[in-house]
């Protein structure tokens, strides 16, 4: 089985986000980037099962600037094998990439796609579910663990109550959850290794998608501050704050 | 905690050090600017995300001896597979033997990201990469074949057993002695102490390499040899055989790098195998030792010099995130509610400017002279010793100058932090014990301040020294041309503090031609911490200039020179005044 897993490059999690002055978005201009985490673990969990035999291949796929080669070239030296560049510089809605994905999945008819369940850039949480629907395959979402048995995958998801069993048909689309592993480093001969993996460069135009955007950003401003805190002089205060004020009994 | 500045060193490496320029024209291999970048990328994650979370319990805990045995803190043993298994340890090595030669500016900056994780870690590949440098180029093809490959990948460790009791800056004072046997092994006995990672738990073998006399050896230096010496012999077909006769019987109480295990090692004391002495094999030709040590000392050096830098970045690191959280007064630049985080106040960041600067100096320093040992292995044989002298001119400056820097740093470090950063508890004074080593050991900074007047000044007739300011002085041609305001005054100041530097190095050779070698040796640290200033102060102008439209660094540089490189008019007065006031007064000293 060939494995297909998007990748997306963003700000590293590491590093402290800024608004831009203008409020039209966050800054990026000399900003650490890196690969999107819980792609991280969407690559590994590939990795995984081709080390156990189920996959034979895994190729990753980015959509966005040239600089993604380098988020491209950190999944081949965890241990991917081939990868995809869709060359785009502007914004791109996950609707967008969700479109060139299914172009990118017909000309490549991977058995599964494994994507993050959302980039920590936007959040959005929505490529790899709109992906599913366009193909009409099955999908598992938030998956913290998946055991393949030919045309059916189980998928434990992790869901606001609780874990949620599901089997799924094959094809199918699963998105990863962070407790599903703990991504692997790169090793230093695999990082050599990676530079003479195949690298394919794409244009959205390949795809025939219109990327342009359906949303408008009216505004991006920081979250406010934490509030200072008030000492509560008894239980029976603090209750009575907690369902009066903060409204959460 | 610690977080690889990956951007800061790729900076250094590229654009200050040279390696840009060595790709770009062809002596860098393969090596691409990319794959730089990749590699320095996963390095950084590595040392950030598992070995610097190590760092306090690997102090906490230190390494313990019991019946001979040396026990690591808890994770160690982990925590070095998995760097192991990561071929880290593999970077330099020759690709016959699994290493990916890659060159030393990248192992450099890897031993940077290493020992900021935790000194006392990186100090473990550190030795071992000393040996498998002694086996490259010395050992021969029958001892490679049995050793090497294992040296490379780390998965066996070296030492190196040099220090005895009597013989510590003095070589030639070492009793250890060999007996040749008939099979062409020799018998080893003799004491060895402050051997790092001497023994330890984290490989199922250590390499030993010892230096010692033959029974027919001339005195003195001259009658040095040196011998590797497994911890367990190996079988023929590559497994592990009897345990030779050598073994630790005690370990040192520290200052610092507690985990790092400092051992007193005895050999030949009869303790295991049939007959007493540790079977150990020659390494290179008889009585040239001393040459064997000689051929990886620069190399070893400078990565000490490295460990300043490492350290000096950690500490700034936690002072700075310090600072921006803790709240004490009021500043006039501090316009928010309550009291103003630290920060604000200039004086704290006169001390985390200092630290900064200071760092960035340093790593300028080392990163260029690992560019010079790469560049020294490429060219025509008149390229290579302009290179190889360049390396040896620079190797005592970035050692003693980085591990000052380091130890300095350090402490400034506890100083921010207040009377939280005299707590072991908060993690800031960690650092002012583990660097305060890397001045003494691998040649005291003193020694490399005599090595610097003595034996590298004099180099191609002073041509070298000369060669070395004239970079420098179009460095600062570039920056007089470049009119950018944001470096202040720092033209004139760097202009004259390479006039000083060039004067006392003047001022120095007379005497040493006049054959007044007491001037000389009293001019030797503070001429050696005048040269590091400066070349520092005008490297920073360097990493400034190679990135335009940042202001910052600039702005570092001229911070570093308006209050630091004007110092250096005073060094020159110390180098060229300081001995008739020892004379004087040193009469006071002596019992």
């Amino acid at each position: 089985m060939k494995v297909l897993v998007p990748v997306k490059r963003v700000v590293d999690y590491n590093v402290k986000i800024r608004v831009k002055s203008d409020d039209s978005g966050v800054e990026l201009a000399n900003v650490k980037m890196s690969m999107n985490p819980f792609d991280e673990i969407s690559v590994e969990q590939a990795i995984r099962m081709k080390e156990a035999g189920q996959v034979e291949e895994i190729v990753v796929v980015s959509v966005g600037p040239q600089q993604s080669q380098e988020t491209l070239r950190t999944a081949l030296a965890m241990g991917a094998d081939r990868a995809i560049l869709v060359k785009h510089d502007d914004v791109v809605e996950p609707l967008a990439v969700a479109k060139i994905l299914k172009g990118v999945v017909e000309e490549e008819n991977p058995g599964l796609v494994i994507l993050g369940k959302q980039a920590i850039d936007d959040d959005s949480n929505q490529t790899g579910q709109m992906l599913a629907a366009l193909l009409g395959w099955s999908q598992g979402t938030f998956a913290s663990e998946i055991e393949i048995s030919g045309d059916t995958a189980k998928v434990k998801r992790e869901v606001d109550g609780g874990l949620q069993n599901i089997e799924i048909k094959m094809p199918a689309i699963i998105t990863t959850d962070l407790r599903l592993n703990e991504p692997r480093y790169a090793s230093l001969p695999n990082i050599m290794k990676a530079k003479k993996k195949p690298l394919d460069e794409k244009s959205v135009g390949d795809y025939g998608v219109d990327t342009a955007p359906r949303l408008t950003v009216v505004k991006t401003e920081e979250p406010e501050g934490r509030k200072a805190g008030v000492i509560v002089g008894s239980v029976e205060e603090l209750v009575s704050k907690l369902k009066n004020e903060a409204g959460v009994l | 905690m610690y977080r690889a500045p990956v951007d800061e060193i790729a900076h250094a490496i590229k654009h200050v050090a040279g390696l840009s320029n060595a790709i770009d024209n062809g002596h860098a291999g393969e090596l691409s600017e990319d794959l730089v970048d990749a590699i320095l990328e996963e390095a950084g994650k590595f040392a950030s995300d598992e070995i610097a979370p190590m760092l306090m319990v690997g102090d906490q805990h230190g390494s313990t001896l019991k019946d001979g045995s040396v026990t690591t803190p808890p994770g160690w043993k982990e925590l070095y597979r998995n760097w192991i298994d990561g071929g880290w340890n593999a970077l330099s090595g020759p690709e016959e033997f699994g290493g990916q030669n890659l060159p030393s500016t990248l192992a450099m900056a890897a031993t940077e990201m290493w020992n900021a994780g935790s000194m006392a870690f990186g100090l473990c590949p550190m030795l071992t990469m000393g040996a498998i440098e002694a086996f490259e180029a010395h050992a021969s093809d029958e001892l490679k074949a049995i050793y090497f490959e294992k040296l490379v990948s780390g998965e066996w460790t070296g030492s190196m057993n040099l220090t005895e009791p009597q013989a510590g800056s003095d070589l030639a004072a070492l009793k250890s002695r060999a007996e040749p046997q008939d099979d062409g092994s020799y018998r080893i006995f003799g004491q060895k102490i402050y051997i790092t990672y001497g023994e330890h738990d984290m490989t199922d073998n250590i390499v030993h390499l010892v230096l010692a006399r033959l029974p027919d050896a001339p005195a003195g230096t001259r009658g040095i040899s040196l011998f590797a010496v497994p911890k367990f012999l190996v079988n023929e077909d590559g497994s592990l055989g009897e345990r030779n006769d050598v073994f630790c019987s005690g370990l040192e109480h520290k200052l610092g790098v507690h985990a790092s295990p400092t051992c007193t090692m005895i050999y030949g004391d009869g303790k295991f195998g049939d007959k007493p002495g540790a079977i150990g094999w020659l390494i290179g030709e008889e009585n040239r030792g001393l040459n064997c040590m000689f051929t990886m000392m620069n190399n070893a050096r400078l990565a000490v010099g490295v460990q300043g830098v490492a350290i000096a970045e950690a500490a700034t690191q936690k002072a700075i995130a310090f600072a921006n959280e803790r709240k004490q007064g009021k500043s006039p630049s501090w316009d928010g509610e309550g009291m103003a985080p630290i920060v604000y106040h200039p004086d704290i960041q006169r001390n985390l400017l200092t630290m900064k600067a200071l760092t960035q100096a340093a790593r300028a320093i080392c990163y260029s002279c690992a560019h010079a040992i790469d560049m020294s292995k490429t060219g025509s044989d008149e390229d290579r010793k302009f290179w190889s002298e360049r390396a040896s001119l620079l190797t005592p400056v970035a050692k003693a100058y980085s591990t000052d820097i380091g130890s300095d740093v350090a402490s400034i470090g506890v100083q921010v932090h207040g009377g939280m950063g005299f707590i072991e508890e908060t993690g800031a004074a960690i650092f002012m014990r583990d660097a305060r080593i890397a001045q003494i050991y691998e040649g005291t900074n003193g020694i490399q301040a005599i090595d610097l007047v003595q034996r590298k000044l004099p180099m191609s007739d002073g041509q070298c020294v000369a060669a070395y300011f004239d970079e420098l002085d179009s460095i600062l041609e570039q920056l007089r041309t470049s009119n950018e305001p944001a470096f202040g005054n720092s033209t004139a100041i760097l202009s004259d503090g390479l006039k000083a530097l060039k004067s006392a190095t003047d001022w120095l050779t007379e005497k040493s031609k006049a054959g007044e070698t007491q001037h000389v040796l009293a001019a030797a640290t503070p001429y050696q911490t005048l040269f590091g200033l400066v070349s520092g102060g005008i490297y920073l102008a360097k990493s400034a200039l190679a990135s335009s439209g940042a202001k910052d660094r600039a702005a570092l540089c001229r911070f570093f020179a308006e209050n630091h490189v004007n110092g250096a008019v005073a060094l020159q007065n110390r180098v060229e005044q300081g001995a008739d006031s020892f004379e004087s007064a040193a009469a006071s000293l002596v019992d």
